[in-house]
Formats: structure tokens, sequence, C-alpha cells
């Protein structure tokens, strides 16, 4: 119903366009439940329906774009799109040639479609409640269809839509010493969420034990998937943008000028084909199946927009960050990983990661949750949170020890707008001489 | 609007509080990037959030259809929220008494017309222009981002409130490169944020900024490493309204006090037995929560739950004084608070926010403050910013940096950075500049939440002056 609604929506942008006009559009749109718990307990619960549509105007080399909230009735939605296409048209004779414009020429339309398995989002609710109670359990629910559309006047047509839900939550013992945890998916079943809740009860006993604070100094470390997504992920503050490297600002521009390298174990890609993202982009472009950025710990590829590759002469493929990141697995089991580690500090979450250091890739950022010291492969005790400071070329180049075998899908629970669609399939990454810094 | 108060009017339910808030904004940004005007970014926004409390349960829903049908639909799916988290939430909503105020709000220049595109296109163009003073410059942009909003927050049973803002976010930014090093600089940090029209540019400096900043760029290319050690560290404002914002604004949120952004954003070091007696900071330490001076980024006369805005303090002379929470945080501490229920948008619920977060000037001039100094750094712009999830342990850094020898300026270093503990950083400000080394700055991406938020907020600030901070520099 949606798709029809935003195609008809197509349709009628087309038919108002006078002249050489064309135009691109994209939807994103979503109609979510989020209920937010505290100490087990609900502190926010409700719902929100709304459907942004972007519009790009395009008069020979020049273009005007423009965003509006649409509400779903038709007469109503046909006047917000008249306002806006006229508010564009009188922005067009402002405007000089854009050099950097670059329109997908060639039409492929696409559709992908996880119709709703998804129960009423209060019997999930109720379930969650049910099994937390007595708990201090704190984190979000997220469930309902989400929405991303593309459609252009020479034809062209896409659709995203997927229905899912994404319950993010910790459970704390006291202050900041908690476990954190998540269930995502496209069917509720209530005995995985069980089970995940017993096993964050479980290494909540541990987390019962006194504190320790370690001295600042280089340690022998474990990272989880999920801390290891929090390093990865800062690639996308301008890493492996193909802009940034043109510019100088990219935090990987010594592996593009002087060949710099990581392990040779490490590679990473962006895998549209394996993500839970869309394959299609804001300005119409079908993103590749995979484009592998770093093989045998080289950079060998970046992320190019069409603006872009239209400003650099390069061929574009997708956008300028990563949205369905994986990496390669390693050698180690997942089993064997404290016995690896022996003595050492295991991370399961790091936070609020920021570049100290651009030019040699240096990130500082914190340990959160549960996070333990390890002594002869047994963890002794949590850890106070400590903030480390080390470069992206010794952590995962000359300091990395091991990959794990098995990988993580992480599936994005951000919502800052709309909610994410993005994922990373990730190991886990035992590191030497890891620094802690405060 | 008149069509939203009488459908509301009719459609309200009997339940124990209903209301709605809407939202209406235009915004419009404009950016020249290497001399190149970017695609203009037109937006129109609006949509409405029904909030329904009823036998103790709180539920909302929000939506961009504002018919009758869109109303009534939103409402009942509120009542529905409502009463699944009725005797299963956080708190007994019903207990709380929530405003219900009248009034009108209009912010400078917010009726007024829209300014001219192509002035504003012409004023980029000509700062762009000047930014590549050399062939080392190899990226620069120039943006300005202007923003029009209108909100009315209704109750069912009388509250009526209408607001209208208008936001000002100016920037420009040069990036040099030579060899592997490269450096940024932005104009006023990339902080100058405020809520007026286009004379902000003229006032703030931001017309015929770009040579400044290109030549500032360059000499950061030219400069030294900033050292290492401890030392004294002199924070100009840019640099100060990111020190306020991490490491006393959000602790002092009072739902990260009561454990809601834990999941997320974090918890806070602050506890509520510490309020009226904890020493924050050294007796210099004034900080004022703010939202009625009216050029600042994010002042308002209500919040987004209707309690009216006032200035008031939350440290003072270095004494924590209360948090930044709304009506139904303070409800649920049973500790007073400020008019900071805030959301970001209409499809987003109120929750503790900062507004204008202020730190008030002080007696030192900013020659008396650097003549004080035997061996430190001058530290200004922010570029990196960390803490952890308690807003303890951080870690920023700057665009620019100036040692400070025997109580005079010296050259100009790079990569400046350093660290500390919230919980003792502010206990070593040894002097507070006057009100003329003040700038008022902002930034409109402060993030929150789950479902998360960004959202402005205003910070105004002198110069301070700490001692025997962390200092240290990029590796060589």
């Amino acid at each position: 119903m949606m798709q029809q609604w935003f195609y008809d929506l197509a349709d009628e942008i087309t038919a108002r366009l006078k002249g050489d006009e064309q135009f691109t559009c994209w939807l994103g749109a979503e109609s979510s439940d989020f209920v937010r718990f505290n100490h087990g307990l609900i502190r926010q619960s409700g719902h929100v329906q709304q459907r942004y549509l972007g519009l790009k105007l395009i008069s020979g080399e020049r273009q005007a774009q423009g965003d509006v909230t649409l509400s779903g009735v038709r007469e109503e939605d046909s006047a917000l799109i008249e306002r806006l296409v006229n508010e564009l048209r009188a922005q067009l004779p402002d405007l000089p040639d854009d050099p950097h414009l670059m329109l997908s020429a060639e039409v492929q339309s696409s559709e992908r479609i996880v119709a709703s398995a998804l129960p009423a989002t209060q019997d999930i609710v109720d379930e969650v409640l049910g099994s937390v109670a007595g708990h201090d359990f704190v984190g979000i629910l997220a469930s309902g269809p989400v929405y991303r559309g593309f459609a252009n006047s020479w034809g062209q047509r896409n659709w995203h839509e997927v229905a899912s839900f994404n319950l993010d939550w910790s459970l704390y013992h006291a202050a900041d010493k908690a476990v954190k945890s998540s269930y995502a998916g496209f069917t509720w079943d209530g005995a995985v969420f069980r089970n995940k809740f017993a096993e964050a009860c479980r290494q909540l006993a541990i987390l019962q034990r006194p504190a320790v604070t370690i001295p600042p100094g280089p340690y022998r470390a474990f990272l989880t998937p999920a801390a290891l997504s929090e390093i990865v992920g800062m690639l996308n503050w301008g890493g492996v943008s193909e802009k940034a490297l043109r510019t100088k600002q990219s935090p990987l521009l010594r592996m593009r000028d002087e060949g710099l390298s990581l392990h040779p174990s490490m590679s990473l890609a962006e895998n549209t084909a394996g993500g839970l993202a869309p394959s299609f982009q804001a300005e119409g472009f079908i993103k590749p199946p995979r484009v592998s950025l770093i093989e045998g710990g080289r950079l060998v590829d970046s992320m190019i927009s069409p603006r872009t590759a239209r400003e650099y002469s390069l061929a574009t493929n997708g956008d300028e960050s990563l949205a369905s990141i994986e990496m390669a697995a390693g050698a180690l089991p997942q089993a064997d990983a404290l016995a690896a580690l022996d003595t050492g500090v295991w991370i399961s979450n790091l936070w609020y990661l920021n570049y100290s250091d651009r030019v040699s890739c240096r990130l500082t950022g914190m340990t959160r949750f549960a996070s333990f010291r390890v002594e002869h492969g047994e963890i002794v005790a949590p850890l106070n949170v400590m903030r480390f400071d080390e470069s992206l070329y010794r952590m995962l180049g000359e300091n990395l020890l091991a990959l794990t075998q098995e990988r993580e899908l992480l599936i994005d629970s951000s919502s800052y707008g709309q909610r994410g669609t993005d994922s990373a399939l990730l190991p886990g990454a035992l590191i030497e001489d890891f620094r802690f810094v405060l | 609007m008149d069509t939203i108060r009488r459908l509301f009017k009719q459609l309200a339910p009997p339940v124990d509080f209903c209301s709605l808030r809407l939202l209406d904004e235009r915004s419009e940004r404009t950016e020249v990037r290497q001399n190149v005007l970017q695609p203009l970014s037109t937006s129109f926004d609006r949509g409405a959030m029904i909030t329904v409390i009823h036998r103790g349960g709180y539920g909302y829903a929000a939506t961009s259809d504002l018919s009758a049908a869109g109303l009534k639909a939103a409402i009942a799916k509120a009542q529905g929220w409502a009463a699944a988290s009725a005797g299963r939430a956080v708190v007994d909503y019903s207990s709380i008494t929530l405003p219900r105020l009248q009034g009108q709000y209009a912010s400078p220049q917010s009726g007024a017309p829209q300014p001219s595109r192509r002035e504003i296109i012409d004023i980029l163009l000509a700062e762009s222009a000047a930014c590549p003073l050399d062939a080392r410059i190899v990226d620069w942009s120039a943006s300005l981002w202007m923003v029009a909003s209108e909100q009315l927050y209704l109750t069912a049973d009388g509250a009526e409130i209408a607001q209208q803002f208008r936001y000002v976010t100016p920037a420009l930014s040069v990036s040099a490169n030579a060899g592997r090093d490269t450096q940024t600089r932005s104009f006023a940090g990339g902080g100058l944020c405020q809520q007026g029209d286009l004379a902000l540019l003229r006032e703030s400096g931001f017309i015929g900024c770009a040579p400044g900043v290109a030549r500032e760029t360059l000499a950061l290319l030219e400069a030294p490493n900033c050292p290492t050690g401890r030392m004294d560290l002199l924070l100009l404002p840019s640099q100060m309204m990111l020190q306020i914002h991490e490491s006393i604004g959000h602790p002092l949120e009072l739902d990260r006090i009561l454990g809601d952004e834990r999941n997320f954003a974090g918890t806070s070091f602050v506890t509520l037995d510490m309020f009226g007696n904890y020493a924050y900071g050294s007796p210099l330490l004034n900080v004022s929560f703010d939202p009625t001076r009216p050029e600042q980024f994010a002042s308002y006369a209500w919040d987004d739950d209707g309690s009216p805005a006032e200035k008031v303090f939350v440290i003072r002379d270095g004494i924590l004084q209360r948090p930044l929470g709304g009506a139904i945080s303070q409800a649920r501490a049973g500790i007073g608070g400020a008019a900071s229920a805030r959301a970001s948008n209409w499809n987003r619920p109120p929750l503790d926010r900062m507004s204008n977060l202020n730190i008030e000037p002080g007696e030192s001039t900013l020659e008396a403050m650097i003549a004080s100094v035997e061996h430190g750094v001058l530290m200004d712009a922010n570029v990196s910013w960390s803490i952890d999830d308690s807003r303890n342990k951080f870690q920023f850094g700057c665009e620019y940096g100036r040692l400070i020898e025997n109580g005079e300026l010296a050259g100009v270093v790079r990569n400046p950075n350093y660290r500390g503990i919230s919980a003792t950083f502010w206990r070593s400000l040894r002097a507070v500049g006057n009100a003329a080394s003040v700038a008022v700055m902002g930034t409109p991406y402060c993030g929150k939440a789950e479902p998360s938020q960004v959202i402005r907020v205003g910070h105004a600030s002198p110069a301070c002056l700490f001692s025997d901070v962390e200092v240290f520099g990029a590796e060589a």
C-alpha cells in the first residue's frame, strides 16, 4: 500500500514537470512503535508515523533539492508536492550549472519486501516485562515496518520494505556495571529473548565481584565483535571516503599515499548483498553487491558517491560511507579466546570514540559495560572504565594477534531521525599492547 | 494552526491529560565548496505529537497526517500506549501535575521575511573565493543554515502556547596539506549559531573571515606539535562550550541520573544526594541554565511540557545546586530542576535537555590570565571529543594552540589535546574571564535518547584558565 502510494506520487511529480525538467526523489518512511524501559518498567511508549520525501528538480545541469514531510493523504500530499516543486522551480534561475551533478542514466528498478511477521508490539512488551521483572533492565524496543523508495522521471522505481524489531538493552548491576545485549530480527521468538536474558544474568554474576582499576599502559586485549564494531565504524568518519582521501583529510591517507598497511589478515568490504540496507542509494544508483576496500591489509578501494565520481572522473559505488560492513574472519576459535588472551583485558564494548590524531589514525575512546581483567585465561574481576588512545595502524596492524573464526552480525539500532538499516558482520580481535591512558 | 486547535478541542478524549505539540519548520541550507555551489537544500517539515496520560500510564503518537482522521488515529494510538503502560511505568504519570499555561513568544527577527537567496549565495561565494591562499589549501567550504520554526502546544484542559523561532548557523572551514599532515581551521571553531537573522554574519565577523581562517590553517601546517606534560591550560569560548556541554551539561541531566539513558547515552557520576553540597568546581565556577537570553541558540519561553522558562543557577560558587530536569523528572526524583523538557522534533517525545547552559563571566581580563601563566597552552576550537558514559574521564582535542611562556603568548602549536576527569577538572579552574571574553555559541547537534534525538543547545562562556592539566600533541 505504501509502495503504491509512493509510485503514484512519483507519477504525479512526473506530470508536474515542465520543459526539460527532470526529477529524482527518495522516500524515507516508517511506522514504528518505540517502547523505552528503565528499571524493568516502561519509561516512555509510543508510535511514530512519518513519511519524508526528498526531491531533486533538475533542468539541464542545474539542480535544486528539497525535503517535505508528507501526510499519506492524497489531496494534502498533492498540495505539498505542488508547493515544493514550485519552490524548487523558483530557485533554479538563481543557481549556476552544477559541475558535479551526476544522474543515473540507466533505468534499474528493483524491489525488496519482507512482509511483516511481527506480533503486536504490546505482546512483545508483555513478554519482555514478564521476563525482566525484578531486574534492572533498561533499553529500547523499536518495532514496525521501515520503507525506502526511489523514483525518477526516467521511469526507475526502487522499493525497500522491511518489517523488523530491534530490542537493544542492558542489564545493570550497579552504577556503570552492566551487561549489554540485543535481540533483532523479523520474527519474534520469546524463547530466544529469554535465553539471551538468562545469559546476561549469568554474566551479571561476574559483574557483582569487586571491580578493579588498572594503571594506564599497554595491555593484551580481546575485543568482542561489538567492541571492534566501534573501531571499524570510525572508518565512516572520512576513512574510506574517496572525497576525504582526495582532499587529504582521511585518517587512512597514509595507506593511500605511502602504502602503509594493516595486518595481512585484515580484509574489509562493503557487502551490500549480505547486508540489510537498501541496494539503491539516494540518487538512484544501484550499489555493487560487494566492494572490497581492504585486502590483505592493504587499502584497495574507497567509497565513491555520485558527486565525487563526477568531480574526479570515477565510477560511483554507492555513498561515501559503509552501510553493510563485512570483515573477514580469522583462525582463533571463539571458545579459545579467553585462553589465548591469557592475561589482559576482555573488552565487551567500547564507547564514544573519536580521532585524537587523524594523520596517525589514532583513536581514543572508553571501555563500557562488561569489561574484565583476565589472568591466565580466567576472568578475575570487572574492570572500571578505562580510556584508550591507540593507532589503528598498531591495533589492527603490527599488534593484531588473531581474529576469531566466528563472526557476529550486528544490526544497527540507531534512530536519529529515522530507524537505521545498517549492519556489520565482524569477528572478535586479540590485540597486543592495547594502550590505556586514563 | 487554527484548524489544528479546533480539531484537537473536538477530538481530545476524556483522559487524565492530553496534549498536542505541533511543529512547523522551514529550513534552507546553502553551501559553497571549493567555489562550487552545492545543491541547495530546502526543507518543509510539519507534524504533531499527541501525548496521553491516563490511569498512571503514558503514551504518545506522532503523525504528519494532521487531518481529523489522522489526529483521531494518533489519539487512539497514544491512548493505547497509555493503557499498555498503566501500572507498569516508572512512575504514576497521572500523579504528576503538568503546567497549563497560555502565551506567545517570538524570538528576534522570527517574523521577518526570508532573506534573499541570491544575497546568501553571493556572500558564500565571496568567502569561498578568498580561501585558497596557496596550493597547500586542499579543501574549503562556506555555508549558511537558516531555520524558521513555529510551535504550538495545546492541552485538552486549556494550555495554549505559541512560539516562533529563527535560527542562523554560518560556517566556514579550510583544510591545508603538506606531506602527510593535514590541518583544518574553522570560523569561530564551528560553534557560531544563534537566533536572529543575517545581521549575525556581519556582527560576528563572518563576512570577510576567510583570509584569516586560511592564514591560521597554513600557520598550523608550519607549527610544531603541541608539547606533552602537565601545565596550565587556557581555553577560549569555542572550546569552553564543549567542555561545559560534555562535563557539566550531560552529567546534570536528571533523566540520566534517574537511569533512563544508561543503555545508550550513559549514566552520570552525579547522584541525587550531591545537590546543594557537592563542590563541582572551584569557587570561581558559576553555571546558569538560561533559556531567556533572546539571541542565544536554545532560548524559548516555555519548554515542551509547557513549563515557563527561567534562568536558574545549576552551580553557584562551585557548589552544585540543581539538575537539568523538566516537570516529569522533577516529580520522579522529588527535586527541583529547570524548564528543560525538550523534544528535537514533532516525532520525538520530550526529555531532559540542556537549553542554554552558560558559564557566568568572572573578573579576569584575557591579558591578565595570559600574564599569570608561566608555562602553558591556549587552546581554541574543538575538533575531537570523547568522554566516558558517566561523564567523567574525558579527552578533548582542539584545532589551534598557542604556547604561553613567562606570561606571554608564544608560537602556534598544532594538534593540541588534553585529558582529565570531570569530578576534579573543574576544581582546577583558577581564573574566569570577564564579560569582554564571552562568546555566545552553541551547536545544532546534541545527540541523546532512545529513540534518538539531535537538538539545538547554546553555550555562552568566557575564556577560562585551568591549572595542572595533562596536555599532549600528535605522534611525531
